[in-house]
Protein backbone atom coordinates (compact mmCIF):
# COMPACT_ATOMS: atom_id res chain seq x y z
CA UNK A 1 0.00 0.00 0.00
CA UNK A 2 1.60 3.83 -0.91
CA UNK A 3 1.62 5.96 2.17
CA UNK A 4 1.29 9.73 2.33
CA UNK A 5 5.22 11.17 2.22
CA UNK A 6 4.24 13.97 5.35
CA UNK A 7 6.24 13.96 8.42
CA UNK A 8 3.40 14.49 11.15
CA UNK A 9 3.46 10.92 11.35
CA UNK A 10 6.06 12.03 14.17
CA UNK A 11 3.34 13.76 16.30
CA UNK A 12 1.08 10.76 16.27
CA UNK A 13 3.90 8.51 17.68
CA UNK A 14 5.35 11.04 19.69
CA UNK A 15 3.41 9.89 23.27
CA UNK A 16 4.92 6.06 21.98
CA UNK A 17 8.22 7.33 21.55
CA UNK A 18 8.13 9.36 25.03
CA UNK A 19 7.05 6.58 27.00
CA UNK A 20 8.93 3.49 25.15
CA UNK A 21 12.21 5.89 25.64
CA UNK A 22 11.69 6.73 29.06
CA UNK A 23 11.23 3.01 30.37
CA UNK A 24 14.41 1.58 27.82
CA UNK A 25 16.66 4.24 26.74
CA UNK A 26 17.49 6.02 29.86
CA UNK A 27 17.62 2.16 31.97
CA UNK A 28 19.88 1.57 28.99
CA UNK A 29 22.38 4.33 29.24
CA UNK A 30 22.45 3.88 32.68
CA UNK A 31 23.78 -0.40 32.01
CA UNK A 32 26.60 1.89 29.92
CA UNK A 33 27.22 3.84 32.99
CA UNK A 34 27.32 0.80 35.40
CA UNK A 35 29.53 -1.03 32.34
CA UNK A 36 32.68 1.08 32.10
CA UNK A 37 32.73 2.23 35.88
CA UNK A 38 33.34 1.24 39.03
CA UNK A 39 30.78 2.58 41.48
CA UNK A 40 31.81 2.32 45.18
CA UNK A 41 29.17 4.53 46.49
CA UNK A 42 27.00 7.70 45.55
CA UNK A 43 29.40 9.39 43.94
CA UNK A 44 31.87 7.76 43.77
CA UNK A 45 33.03 6.02 40.77
CA UNK A 46 35.76 5.34 38.76
CA UNK A 47 36.16 5.27 34.74
CA UNK A 48 37.77 1.62 34.38
CA UNK A 49 37.25 1.51 30.65
CA UNK A 50 36.80 -2.30 29.31
CA UNK A 51 38.01 -4.06 31.92
CA UNK A 52 34.55 -5.48 32.93
CA UNK A 53 34.24 -6.80 29.29
CA UNK A 54 37.42 -8.42 29.92
CA UNK A 55 36.02 -10.26 32.78
CA UNK A 56 32.56 -11.38 32.38
CA UNK A 57 34.32 -12.72 28.50
CA UNK A 58 36.40 -14.80 30.61
CA UNK A 59 33.94 -15.45 32.99
CA UNK A 60 34.39 -19.35 33.03
CA UNK A 61 30.52 -19.70 34.83
CA UNK A 62 29.03 -17.46 32.44
CA UNK A 63 30.10 -19.45 29.66
CA UNK A 64 28.59 -22.56 31.64
CA UNK A 65 25.63 -20.70 31.43
CA UNK A 66 25.92 -19.60 28.40
CA UNK A 67 26.62 -23.22 26.71
CA UNK A 68 23.21 -24.04 29.01
CA UNK A 69 21.06 -21.58 27.24
CA UNK A 70 21.90 -22.36 23.90
CA UNK A 71 21.39 -26.41 24.41
CA UNK A 72 18.35 -25.55 26.07
CA UNK A 73 17.24 -23.45 23.39
CA UNK A 74 18.27 -25.59 20.36
CA UNK A 75 16.16 -29.04 22.36
CA UNK A 76 13.33 -26.64 22.87
CA UNK A 77 13.23 -26.09 19.33
CA UNK A 78 13.74 -29.45 18.36
CA UNK A 79 11.07 -30.90 20.32
CA UNK A 80 8.63 -28.39 19.32
CA UNK A 81 8.50 -27.01 16.30
CA UNK A 82 8.12 -30.74 14.94
CA UNK A 83 5.42 -31.67 17.47
CA UNK A 84 3.29 -27.78 16.96
CA UNK A 85 3.25 -28.79 13.31
CA UNK A 86 2.37 -32.13 13.81
CA UNK A 87 -0.62 -31.09 15.96
CA UNK A 88 -1.49 -28.77 13.79
CA UNK A 89 -2.43 -30.81 11.18
CA UNK A 90 -4.93 -33.29 13.18
CA UNK A 91 -6.70 -29.99 14.21
CA UNK A 92 -10.09 -29.81 12.45
CA UNK A 93 -9.75 -28.35 9.36
CA UNK A 94 -13.45 -26.19 8.79
CA UNK A 95 -14.27 -23.52 11.35
CA UNK A 96 -16.75 -24.37 13.72
CA UNK A 97 -17.48 -25.37 17.31
CA UNK A 98 -14.79 -27.94 17.29
CA UNK A 99 -12.23 -26.14 15.95
CA UNK A 100 -12.97 -23.30 18.30
CA UNK A 101 -13.20 -25.21 21.44
CA UNK A 102 -9.62 -26.89 20.77
CA UNK A 103 -7.79 -23.61 20.18
CA UNK A 104 -9.07 -22.33 23.50
CA UNK A 105 -7.95 -25.38 25.26
CA UNK A 106 -4.89 -25.63 23.12
CA UNK A 107 -4.18 -22.17 23.94
CA UNK A 108 -4.80 -22.26 27.89
CA UNK A 109 -1.50 -23.04 28.94
CA UNK A 110 -0.36 -19.54 27.35
CA UNK A 111 -2.32 -17.28 29.46
CA UNK A 112 -1.10 -18.37 32.68
CA UNK A 113 1.05 -16.23 34.76
CA UNK A 114 4.31 -17.40 34.23
CA UNK A 115 5.71 -18.03 37.90
CA UNK A 116 2.47 -20.08 38.05
CA UNK A 117 3.52 -22.62 35.45
CA UNK A 118 6.44 -23.42 37.50
CA UNK A 119 3.87 -23.95 40.97
CA UNK A 120 1.86 -26.20 38.71
CA UNK A 121 4.37 -27.90 37.40
CA UNK A 122 6.09 -28.42 40.96
CA UNK A 123 2.74 -29.81 42.41
CA UNK A 124 2.49 -31.82 39.03
CA UNK A 125 6.05 -33.67 39.61
CA UNK A 126 6.50 -33.53 43.21
CA UNK A 127 7.47 -37.27 44.58
CA UNK A 128 5.22 -37.03 46.96
CA UNK A 129 2.01 -34.99 46.27
CA UNK A 130 2.42 -35.05 42.20
CA UNK A 131 0.35 -37.34 39.56
CA UNK A 132 3.46 -37.34 37.54
CA UNK A 133 5.94 -38.00 40.68
CA UNK A 134 4.66 -40.18 42.21
CA UNK A 135 3.44 -42.46 39.11
CA UNK A 136 7.53 -42.56 37.91
CA UNK A 137 8.57 -42.93 41.83
CA UNK A 138 6.13 -46.36 41.77
CA UNK A 139 7.12 -47.53 38.58
CA UNK A 140 10.74 -47.93 40.67
CA UNK A 141 12.61 -44.81 39.10
CA UNK A 142 13.20 -42.19 42.20
CA UNK A 143 12.36 -39.20 40.50
CA UNK A 144 13.04 -35.98 42.09
CA UNK A 145 13.85 -32.49 40.22
CA UNK A 146 15.34 -31.14 43.47
CA UNK A 147 18.21 -33.42 43.84
CA UNK A 148 19.45 -34.31 40.16
CA UNK A 149 20.52 -31.84 37.40
CA UNK A 150 19.44 -34.40 35.11
CA UNK A 151 15.65 -34.68 36.08
CA UNK A 152 15.42 -30.68 36.88
CA UNK A 153 16.29 -30.58 32.84
CA UNK A 154 13.40 -33.51 32.20
CA UNK A 155 11.18 -31.15 34.40
CA UNK A 156 11.96 -28.11 32.88
CA UNK A 157 11.91 -29.27 29.09
CA UNK A 158 8.38 -30.78 30.00
CA UNK A 159 7.38 -27.50 31.31
CA UNK A 160 8.48 -25.86 28.07
CA UNK A 161 6.96 -27.80 25.90
CA UNK A 162 3.92 -27.82 27.95
CA UNK A 163 3.73 -24.13 27.59
CA UNK A 164 4.70 -23.48 24.84
CA UNK A 165 4.35 -25.86 21.81
CA UNK A 166 0.71 -24.09 21.80
CA UNK A 167 2.42 -21.07 19.88
CA UNK A 168 4.04 -22.97 17.09
CA UNK A 169 0.38 -24.75 16.56
CA UNK A 170 -1.69 -21.78 16.89
CA UNK A 171 0.80 -19.84 14.32
CA UNK A 172 1.57 -23.39 12.16
CA UNK A 173 -2.31 -23.55 12.10
CA UNK A 174 -3.03 -19.93 11.07
CA UNK A 175 -1.17 -21.18 8.24
CA UNK A 176 -2.48 -24.16 7.07
CA UNK A 177 -6.14 -22.35 6.98
CA UNK A 178 -4.70 -20.10 4.67
CA UNK A 179 -4.18 -22.31 2.21
CA UNK A 180 -7.00 -22.36 -0.86
CA UNK A 181 -9.27 -25.59 -1.20
CA UNK A 182 -8.14 -25.51 -4.63
CA UNK A 183 -4.89 -26.91 -3.73
CA UNK A 184 -6.23 -29.46 -2.42
CA UNK A 185 -8.29 -30.27 -5.10
CA UNK A 186 -5.62 -30.28 -7.26
CA UNK A 187 -3.65 -32.78 -5.18
CA UNK A 188 -6.48 -35.08 -5.65
CA UNK A 189 -6.70 -35.03 -8.78
CA UNK A 190 -3.12 -35.95 -8.94
CA UNK A 191 -3.48 -38.70 -7.13
CA UNK A 192 -0.69 -37.03 -4.42
CA UNK A 193 0.09 -38.94 -1.38
CA UNK A 194 -0.75 -37.67 2.28
CA UNK A 195 3.47 -36.76 2.37
CA UNK A 196 3.58 -35.30 -0.78
CA UNK A 197 0.48 -32.80 -0.30
CA UNK A 198 2.41 -32.12 3.57
CA UNK A 199 5.88 -31.44 1.77
CA UNK A 200 4.75 -29.73 -1.64
CA UNK A 201 1.90 -27.77 -0.96
CA UNK A 202 1.28 -27.11 3.34
CA UNK A 203 5.08 -26.85 4.11
CA UNK A 204 6.15 -24.28 1.80
CA UNK A 205 2.81 -22.70 2.56
CA UNK A 206 3.50 -22.30 6.34
CA UNK A 207 7.33 -20.82 5.66
CA UNK A 208 6.45 -17.52 6.83
CA UNK A 209 4.76 -18.57 10.35
CA UNK A 210 7.02 -21.21 10.53
CA UNK A 211 9.71 -18.45 10.83
CA UNK A 212 8.01 -16.58 13.00
CA UNK A 213 7.53 -19.91 15.43
CA UNK A 214 11.26 -20.38 15.22
CA UNK A 215 12.54 -17.02 16.01
CA UNK A 216 9.70 -16.27 18.72
CA UNK A 217 10.89 -19.53 19.85
CA UNK A 218 14.53 -18.95 20.01
CA UNK A 219 14.56 -15.40 21.76
CA UNK A 220 11.73 -16.50 24.06
CA UNK A 221 13.29 -19.83 25.54
CA UNK A 222 16.98 -17.45 25.23
CA UNK A 223 15.06 -14.43 27.57
CA UNK A 224 13.63 -17.50 29.81
CA UNK A 225 13.58 -16.87 34.16
CA UNK A 226 10.53 -17.40 36.09
CA UNK A 227 9.68 -20.76 35.29
CA UNK A 228 13.32 -22.14 36.46
CA UNK A 229 13.54 -19.82 38.87
CA UNK A 230 10.61 -20.85 40.22
CA UNK A 231 10.77 -24.47 39.29
CA UNK A 232 14.13 -24.83 41.01
CA UNK A 233 16.03 -21.42 41.61
CA UNK A 234 18.96 -22.45 39.03
CA UNK A 235 19.41 -25.42 40.80
CA UNK A 236 20.31 -28.05 41.99
CA UNK A 237 24.13 -26.87 42.14
CA UNK A 238 24.49 -24.74 38.20
CA UNK A 239 22.24 -27.09 36.55
CA UNK A 240 19.58 -24.89 35.74
CA UNK A 241 21.38 -21.43 36.03
CA UNK A 242 20.45 -19.68 32.03
CA UNK A 243 21.48 -16.67 31.16
CA UNK A 244 19.12 -14.68 32.89
CA UNK A 245 19.12 -16.31 35.99
CA UNK A 246 22.70 -15.71 36.60
CA UNK A 247 22.57 -12.04 35.50
CA UNK A 248 19.82 -11.51 38.07
CA UNK A 249 22.05 -13.49 40.43
CA UNK A 250 24.77 -11.06 39.63
CA UNK A 251 23.26 -7.53 39.29
CA UNK A 252 20.32 -8.74 42.45
CA UNK A 253 22.16 -11.43 44.40
CA UNK A 254 25.96 -9.88 44.59
CA UNK A 255 24.92 -6.04 43.71
CA UNK A 256 28.39 -5.84 41.44
CA UNK A 257 27.03 -3.57 38.98
CA UNK A 258 29.73 -3.32 36.54
CA UNK A 259 30.34 -7.32 35.25
CA UNK A 260 26.38 -7.32 35.43
CA UNK A 261 26.65 -4.00 33.26
CA UNK A 262 28.74 -5.66 30.79
CA UNK A 263 27.08 -8.73 30.46
CA UNK A 264 23.25 -7.19 30.32
CA UNK A 265 25.16 -5.20 26.97
CA UNK A 266 26.73 -8.49 25.84
CA UNK A 267 23.38 -10.22 26.35
CA UNK A 268 21.19 -7.38 24.58
CA UNK A 269 23.54 -7.01 21.50
CA UNK A 270 22.58 -11.36 20.81
CA UNK A 271 19.59 -10.53 21.27
CA UNK A 272 19.47 -7.35 19.16
CA UNK A 273 20.67 -9.51 16.36
CA UNK A 274 18.29 -12.02 16.53
CA UNK A 275 15.67 -9.27 16.49
CA UNK A 276 16.79 -8.29 13.45
CA UNK A 277 16.55 -11.44 11.40
CA UNK A 278 13.03 -11.67 13.17
CA UNK A 279 12.11 -7.95 11.57
CA UNK A 280 12.93 -9.07 8.43
CA UNK A 281 11.29 -12.23 8.14
CA UNK A 282 7.96 -10.19 9.55
CA UNK A 283 8.16 -7.31 6.97
CA UNK A 284 8.41 -10.22 4.22
CA UNK A 285 5.69 -12.06 5.50
CA UNK A 286 2.72 -12.56 2.51
CA UNK A 287 4.95 -11.21 0.23
CA UNK A 288 6.95 -14.07 -2.29
CA UNK A 289 5.28 -16.81 -0.17
CA UNK A 290 3.60 -18.26 -3.27
CA UNK A 291 6.74 -20.27 -4.35
CA UNK B 1 -9.19 -39.30 9.29
CA UNK B 2 -10.13 -41.40 12.70
CA UNK B 3 -6.33 -41.50 13.71
CA UNK B 4 -5.95 -37.89 13.87
CA UNK B 5 -8.19 -37.19 16.16
CA UNK B 6 -7.08 -39.59 18.66
CA UNK B 7 -3.86 -38.06 18.69
CA UNK B 8 -5.48 -34.51 19.02
CA UNK B 9 -7.17 -35.70 21.69
CA UNK B 10 -4.83 -37.41 23.33
CA UNK B 11 -2.20 -33.72 23.53
CA UNK B 12 -5.60 -32.13 24.69
CA UNK B 13 -5.64 -34.68 27.66
CA UNK B 14 -2.04 -34.07 28.04
CA UNK B 15 -2.29 -30.30 28.27
CA UNK B 16 -4.71 -30.51 30.78
CA UNK B 17 -3.48 -32.85 33.17
CA UNK B 18 -1.40 -30.70 35.05
CA UNK B 19 -4.13 -27.93 34.96
CA UNK B 20 -6.88 -30.61 36.04
CA UNK B 21 -3.96 -31.50 38.78
CA UNK B 22 -4.00 -28.16 40.67
CA UNK B 23 -7.34 -28.01 40.53
CA UNK B 24 -7.86 -31.21 42.09
CA UNK B 25 -5.05 -29.75 44.73
CA UNK B 26 -7.16 -26.41 45.04
CA UNK B 27 -10.15 -27.98 46.38
CA UNK B 28 -8.87 -30.33 49.15
CA UNK B 29 -6.87 -30.04 52.48
CA UNK B 30 -3.40 -30.24 53.24
CA UNK B 31 -3.58 -32.94 55.47
CA UNK B 32 -5.77 -34.97 52.77
CA UNK B 33 -2.98 -33.67 49.99
CA UNK B 34 -0.23 -34.88 52.08
CA UNK B 35 -2.28 -38.04 52.96
CA UNK B 36 -3.47 -39.77 49.90
CA UNK B 37 -2.89 -39.34 46.27
CA UNK B 38 -6.49 -39.79 44.67
CA UNK B 39 -6.98 -39.08 41.16
CA UNK B 40 -11.09 -37.85 42.02
CA UNK B 41 -11.12 -35.87 45.06
CA UNK B 42 -13.80 -37.32 47.10
CA UNK B 43 -14.05 -34.31 50.54
CA UNK B 44 -14.29 -31.73 48.47
CA UNK B 45 -13.72 -27.91 50.08
CA UNK B 46 -13.63 -24.58 49.32
CA UNK B 47 -11.91 -23.23 52.40
CA UNK B 48 -8.84 -22.33 50.33
CA UNK B 49 -10.62 -20.08 48.32
CA UNK B 50 -12.64 -19.03 50.92
CA UNK B 51 -9.27 -18.32 52.69
CA UNK B 52 -8.18 -16.26 49.34
CA UNK B 53 -10.96 -14.09 49.31
CA UNK B 54 -11.69 -13.38 53.15
CA UNK B 55 -7.58 -13.09 54.14
CA UNK B 56 -7.13 -8.92 52.63
CA UNK B 57 -2.72 -10.20 52.09
CA UNK B 58 -4.05 -12.57 49.46
CA UNK B 59 -6.99 -10.85 47.66
CA UNK B 60 -5.15 -7.46 47.99
CA UNK B 61 -2.84 -9.35 45.60
CA UNK B 62 -5.12 -9.90 42.62
CA UNK B 63 -6.28 -5.91 43.36
CA UNK B 64 -3.00 -5.03 42.83
CA UNK B 65 -2.24 -6.91 40.01
CA UNK B 66 -5.59 -6.22 38.31
CA UNK B 67 -4.72 -2.23 38.47
CA UNK B 68 -1.77 -1.86 37.39
CA UNK B 69 -2.69 -4.60 34.22
CA UNK B 70 -5.41 -2.30 33.65
CA UNK B 71 -3.54 0.94 33.98
CA UNK B 72 -1.07 -0.97 31.61
CA UNK B 73 -3.77 -1.77 28.86
CA UNK B 74 -5.51 1.94 28.77
CA UNK B 75 -1.93 3.12 28.75
CA UNK B 76 -1.11 0.90 25.80
CA UNK B 77 -3.98 1.72 23.94
CA UNK B 78 -4.15 5.55 24.05
CA UNK B 79 -0.84 5.84 23.14
CA UNK B 80 -0.45 3.17 20.74
CA UNK B 81 -3.82 3.58 18.31
CA UNK B 82 -2.52 7.11 16.87
CA UNK B 83 0.99 5.59 16.73
CA UNK B 84 -0.33 2.89 14.75
CA UNK B 85 -2.14 4.46 12.49
CA UNK B 86 0.44 6.81 11.28
CA UNK B 87 3.13 3.88 11.02
CA UNK B 88 0.27 2.53 8.56
CA UNK B 89 -0.73 5.36 6.61
CA UNK B 90 2.57 8.00 6.77
CA UNK B 91 5.64 7.34 5.79
CA UNK B 92 7.94 9.98 7.69
CA UNK B 93 11.49 10.14 8.18
CA UNK B 94 13.33 7.61 10.08
CA UNK B 95 9.40 5.25 10.19
CA UNK B 96 11.23 2.26 9.64
CA UNK B 97 14.04 2.65 12.28
CA UNK B 98 11.29 3.70 15.02
CA UNK B 99 9.37 0.68 14.24
CA UNK B 100 12.14 -1.86 14.39
CA UNK B 101 13.60 -0.11 17.88
CA UNK B 102 10.36 -0.86 19.41
CA UNK B 103 10.35 -4.18 18.35
CA UNK B 104 13.89 -4.62 19.75
CA UNK B 105 12.56 -3.65 23.34
CA UNK B 106 9.32 -6.06 22.90
CA UNK B 107 12.44 -8.36 22.68
CA UNK B 108 14.70 -6.98 25.37
CA UNK B 109 16.09 -9.39 28.33
CA UNK B 110 13.62 -8.32 31.49
CA UNK B 111 16.90 -8.85 33.38
CA UNK B 112 18.90 -6.18 31.98
CA UNK B 113 16.89 -3.52 32.78
CA UNK B 114 16.11 -4.53 36.37
CA UNK B 115 18.63 -2.76 38.26
CA UNK B 116 18.19 0.57 36.18
CA UNK B 117 14.70 0.15 36.10
CA UNK B 118 14.79 0.17 39.99
CA UNK B 119 16.92 2.71 40.14
CA UNK B 120 14.90 5.00 37.59
CA UNK B 121 11.75 4.44 39.89
CA UNK B 122 13.48 5.40 42.97
CA UNK B 123 14.79 8.91 41.77
CA UNK B 124 10.87 9.55 40.74
CA UNK B 125 9.62 8.00 44.51
CA UNK B 126 7.82 5.87 42.23
CA UNK B 127 8.71 2.65 44.04
CA UNK B 128 5.71 0.66 45.21
CA UNK B 129 3.14 1.85 42.83
CA UNK B 130 0.86 0.31 40.09
CA UNK B 131 1.48 3.41 37.86
CA UNK B 132 5.48 2.55 38.43
CA UNK B 133 4.25 -1.46 37.22
CA UNK B 134 2.17 0.03 34.62
CA UNK B 135 4.69 1.95 33.27
CA UNK B 136 7.50 -0.61 32.97
CA UNK B 137 5.08 -3.29 31.41
CA UNK B 138 4.85 -0.56 28.60
CA UNK B 139 8.38 -1.44 27.67
CA UNK B 140 6.93 -5.04 26.07
CA UNK B 141 3.53 -4.22 26.19
CA UNK B 142 3.74 -0.99 23.58
CA UNK B 143 5.90 -2.02 21.07
CA UNK B 144 3.10 -5.52 20.89
CA UNK B 145 -0.22 -3.13 20.74
CA UNK B 146 1.57 -1.03 17.79
CA UNK B 147 2.81 -4.03 15.95
CA UNK B 148 -1.24 -5.57 16.78
CA UNK B 149 -3.07 -2.13 15.58
CA UNK B 150 -0.74 -1.80 12.83
CA UNK B 151 -1.55 -5.22 11.12
CA UNK B 152 -5.12 -4.59 11.75
CA UNK B 153 -5.05 -1.05 10.40
CA UNK B 154 -3.20 -1.65 7.09
CA UNK B 155 -6.23 -4.56 6.59
CA UNK B 156 -8.62 -1.02 6.11
CA UNK B 157 -8.04 0.37 2.89
CA UNK B 158 -6.15 3.94 2.50
CA UNK B 159 -10.04 4.93 0.45
CA UNK B 160 -12.05 4.88 3.01
CA UNK B 161 -10.15 7.90 5.09
CA UNK B 162 -9.15 9.49 1.58
CA UNK B 163 -13.76 9.46 1.07
CA UNK B 164 -14.03 10.73 4.49
CA UNK B 165 -11.59 13.48 3.76
CA UNK B 166 -13.42 14.20 0.71
CA UNK B 167 -16.83 14.49 2.60
CA UNK B 168 -15.26 17.24 4.90
CA UNK B 169 -14.33 15.18 8.11
CA UNK B 170 -12.12 16.68 10.19
CA UNK B 171 -9.32 14.50 11.52
CA UNK B 172 -10.20 13.89 15.03
CA UNK B 173 -14.10 13.76 14.04
CA UNK B 174 -12.84 10.78 11.59
CA UNK B 175 -10.91 9.09 14.15
CA UNK B 176 -12.93 9.00 16.74
CA UNK B 177 -16.38 8.47 14.93
CA UNK B 178 -15.09 6.36 11.65
CA UNK B 179 -11.76 5.08 12.02
CA UNK B 180 -12.13 3.63 15.41
CA UNK B 181 -15.38 2.00 15.28
CA UNK B 182 -13.55 0.10 12.16
CA UNK B 183 -10.77 -1.23 13.89
CA UNK B 184 -13.12 -1.85 17.23
CA UNK B 185 -12.26 -5.85 16.76
CA UNK B 186 -8.41 -5.08 16.37
CA UNK B 187 -8.67 -2.72 19.46
CA UNK B 188 -9.92 -6.05 21.52
CA UNK B 189 -7.49 -8.11 20.50
CA UNK B 190 -4.90 -5.71 21.54
CA UNK B 191 -6.48 -5.02 24.96
CA UNK B 192 -6.20 -8.58 25.24
CA UNK B 193 -2.71 -9.29 24.50
CA UNK B 194 -1.66 -6.52 26.75
CA UNK B 195 -3.90 -7.41 29.58
CA UNK B 196 -2.40 -11.10 29.20
CA UNK B 197 1.14 -10.12 28.57
CA UNK B 198 1.24 -8.03 31.41
CA UNK B 199 -0.46 -10.37 33.70
CA UNK B 200 1.63 -13.05 33.20
CA UNK B 201 5.12 -11.37 33.83
CA UNK B 202 6.88 -11.22 37.08
CA UNK B 203 10.10 -9.77 37.42
CA UNK B 204 9.52 -6.56 36.71
CA UNK B 205 5.87 -6.80 39.03
CA UNK B 206 7.70 -8.36 42.09
CA UNK B 207 11.13 -5.72 41.75
CA UNK B 208 9.47 -2.65 41.50
CA UNK B 209 7.01 -3.77 44.47
CA UNK B 210 7.59 -3.91 47.97
CA UNK B 211 3.87 -4.14 50.01
CA UNK B 212 1.31 -1.85 48.75
CA UNK B 213 1.30 -2.93 45.11
CA UNK B 214 2.38 -6.57 45.55
CA UNK B 215 0.96 -8.64 42.75
CA UNK B 216 -0.45 -12.05 43.76
CA UNK B 217 2.36 -13.68 41.51
CA UNK B 218 5.09 -12.39 44.06
CA UNK B 219 2.95 -13.38 46.67
CA UNK B 220 3.00 -16.74 45.56
CA UNK B 221 6.74 -16.85 45.08
CA UNK B 222 6.81 -15.70 49.00
CA UNK B 223 4.24 -18.87 49.75
CA UNK B 224 6.83 -20.87 48.13
CA UNK B 225 9.86 -20.24 49.57
CA UNK B 226 8.19 -20.26 52.80
CA UNK B 227 8.24 -23.62 54.75
CA UNK B 228 5.65 -25.13 56.31
CA UNK B 229 3.35 -24.41 52.73
CA UNK B 230 0.49 -25.05 52.48
CA UNK B 231 -0.30 -26.74 48.97
CA UNK B 232 -4.14 -26.55 48.83
CA UNK B 233 -4.13 -23.15 49.47
CA UNK B 234 -1.16 -22.42 46.24
CA UNK B 235 -3.36 -24.04 44.54
CA UNK B 236 -6.13 -22.24 45.18
CA UNK B 237 -4.23 -19.08 44.74
CA UNK B 238 -2.96 -20.93 40.88
CA UNK B 239 -6.41 -21.39 39.54
CA UNK B 240 -7.59 -18.12 40.80
CA UNK B 241 -4.78 -16.30 38.08
CA UNK B 242 -5.92 -18.54 34.88
CA UNK B 243 -9.70 -17.78 35.34
CA UNK B 244 -9.17 -13.78 33.77
CA UNK B 245 -7.49 -15.33 30.80
CA UNK B 246 -10.09 -18.21 30.63
CA UNK B 247 -12.77 -16.39 30.45
CA UNK B 248 -12.14 -13.51 27.63
CA UNK B 249 -10.07 -15.98 25.46
CA UNK B 250 -12.81 -17.17 23.53
CA UNK B 251 -13.82 -13.97 22.07
CA UNK B 252 -9.88 -13.48 20.62
CA UNK B 253 -9.99 -17.12 19.27
CA UNK B 254 -9.43 -16.55 15.82
CA UNK B 255 -6.59 -13.66 16.62
CA UNK B 256 -4.41 -15.55 18.74
CA UNK B 257 -2.05 -16.29 16.16
CA UNK B 258 -2.01 -13.33 14.61
CA UNK B 259 -1.37 -11.53 18.36
CA UNK B 260 1.48 -14.03 19.49
CA UNK B 261 3.24 -12.80 16.20
CA UNK B 262 3.15 -9.27 16.93
CA UNK B 263 0.17 -8.81 14.14
CA UNK B 264 1.88 -10.17 11.36
CA UNK B 265 0.32 -13.51 10.01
Amino acid sequence: MKKWQDNKGWLFILPVFIIVAFSAIIPLMTVVNYSIQDIFGPGQRIFVGTEWYKEVLTDQRLHDALWRQLLFSGLVLLIEMPLGIAIALTMPTKKGLGSSVCLVLIALPLLIPWNVIGTIWIIFTRPDIGLMGALINDMGWSFDHTASGLHAWITLMLMEVWHWTPLVILLAYAGLRSIPEAYYQAARIDGASAWAIFRYIQLPKMRGVLTIALLLRFMDSFLIYAEPFVLTGGGPGNATTFLSIYLVKIAVGQFDLGPAGAFSLIYFLIVLLFCYLFYQVLLNVGKGESS
Amino acid sequence: MKKRYIILAAYLVLIMLPIYWMLNMSLRTNADIMARLVFIPTDITFGNYMKIFTDASWYSGYINSIIYVVLNTVICLVTALPAAYAFSRYSFIGDKHVFFWLLTNRMAPAAVFLLPFFQLYSTFNLIDTHIAVALAHCLFNLPLTVWILEGFISGVPREIDETAFIDGYKFPRFFFFVFIPLIRSGIGVAAFFCFMFSWVELLFARTLTTTAAKPIAAIMTRTVSASGLDWGLLAAAGILTIVPGALVIWFVRNYLAKGFALGRV
